[in-house]
């Protein structure tokens, strides 16, 4: 068995290639992130229809909802990252996991209080020890124990080995917290927004959910590149295209 | 790929699968404590134990709610279509709560079988729709309960 990597694949293991495309794509998702986020949370908050159970405190759901799917969607991202960085030895695969921690964890965090603030009204808690929450909680825990490995070395690539194994040992995780509210009894109800079923709402609570959940990862991306483009110039600042960069420029 | 790649790819998926496999067998023998709730039939059954704080979840039975006039003293039946188990709680209900709608009460059970309860928390489902076509819905099939 022999597989072929494609071209840009390689391309992506060059710091300077990986930072002159991000810089370029930047500021489009920037623009498309600002743009939908605004729409949809307009939308979301005073044009789409109150719920006929929950009334308006259902509308947490335009922040709750792309927060839990941008936490877990990062956590994958940072996994597919670390295999290639641990399999291909590519350092900027490791450069884009270390830096899309911090953003997942603030997603997670995102998630997790504005469920609780929703959990209140609805249910009557704040926090309930059911399978989805506390599968959540682990995710938190998760992402700050990745953080903290790959700043506990003083050699970078060890950093970046040890993390990369705790994200591939966390990533068991994701598959629990999406089916937690399917394989045990729980407070959370299932969801009602995938990428396989109709939505269990009308149009006009979805679309600008939907809306919502791709301007979140416009949101994701913009920050990521920026994030990693940072984390590139510092890894490589005794190179030779980062000092060019640096006199180039006046 | 490159035999070195194949090797250290290998490590990588044996990382995940063999978590995944210790997770799967853990949770598969803690199977019971996950579940948040125990069902009514489960109740009525005897599986659940006695004296000790448990929850029970269903829905509150249409017509069952009985409100004391003098305190915040409520009576209700939770079923899940097959079996009810009686539940008292004395304090404030969560806003959801109503009759036909899943809540998850926590307590004991007493000697007469009733579940005492302590806390009630509504449960809610994962369909949302505007006030006025739940409205139209009703309308179009009054008979027709709530289901689980």
């Amino acid at each position: 068995m022999n597989i072929k990597m494609p071209k840009w694949f390689y391309q992506l293991a060059s710091p300077k290639w990986s930072y002159d495309i991000m810089g370029m794509l930047m500021p489009w998702f920037g623009l498309a992130a600002l743009l939908l986020l605004v729409t949809g949370i307009v939308w979301g908050l005073m044009f789409a229809p109150p719920d006929y159970q929950q009334g308006n405190s259902y509308r947490i759901i335009y922040i709750h909802v792309p927060s839990a799917i941008l936490a877990q969607s990062c956590f994958m991202l940072m996994a597919v990252a670390g295999i290639i960085g641990m399999v291909w030895k590519m350092k900027v695969a490791h450069i884009v996991a270390k830096s899309a921690a911090p953003i997942g964890a603030s997603m997670t965090i995102i998630a997790l209080s504005t469920g609780a603030i929703w959990g209140k009204p609805t249910w009557g808690a704040w926090w309930v020890w059911d399978a989805r929450l506390t599968s959540m909680l682990i995710l938190l825990f998760l992402y700050l124990g990745i953080i903290a490995l790959y700043s506990a070395f003083s050699n970078k690539a060890s950093g970046d080995q040890a993390a990369s194994i705790l994200t591939l040992v966390g990533v068991v995780n994701i598959p629990i917290i999406k089916y937690s509210v399917e394989w045990w009894n729980t407070l959370h109800q299932p969801a009602s927004f995938t990428l396989t079923k109709k939505p269990a709402m009308p149009p006009e609570m979805w679309v600008p959910l939907l809306i919502m959940v791709l301007g979140y990862y416009c949101f994701f991306a913009y920050v990521l590149m920026a994030r990693t483009r940072i984390e590139l110039l510092e890894r490589e600042h005794k190179s030779g295209w980062v000092t060019a960069l640096l006199t180039d420029t006046p | 790929m490159t035999p070195k790649r194949k090797q250290r790819m290998t490590i990588a998926l044996l990382i995940v699968f063999g978590t995944a496999l210790i997770v799967g067998l853990v949770m598969y023998a803690l199977k019971q404590n996950i579940n948040l709730f125990y069902s009514t039939t489960q109740i009525v059954k005897g599986e659940a134990p006695k004296d000790a704080r448990i929850r029970v979840g269903g829905m509150v039975l249409k017509g069952s709610l009985q409100r004391d006039p003098n305190s915040l003293h409520v009576s209700f039946l939770v079923t899940d279509t097959a079996e009810n188990v009686k539940v008292e709680y004395t304090g404030i209900l969560p806003d959801l709560f109503r009759e036909g709608q899943g809540i998850i009460a926590q307590g004991k059970l007493d000697t007469q079988g009733v579940f005492q309860a302590d806390e009630v928390l509504a449960k809610h489902d994962e369909n949302y729709m505007p006030p006025e076509i739940a409205e139209s819905m009703k309308n179009a099939k009054p008979t027709t309960e709530a289901k689980p």
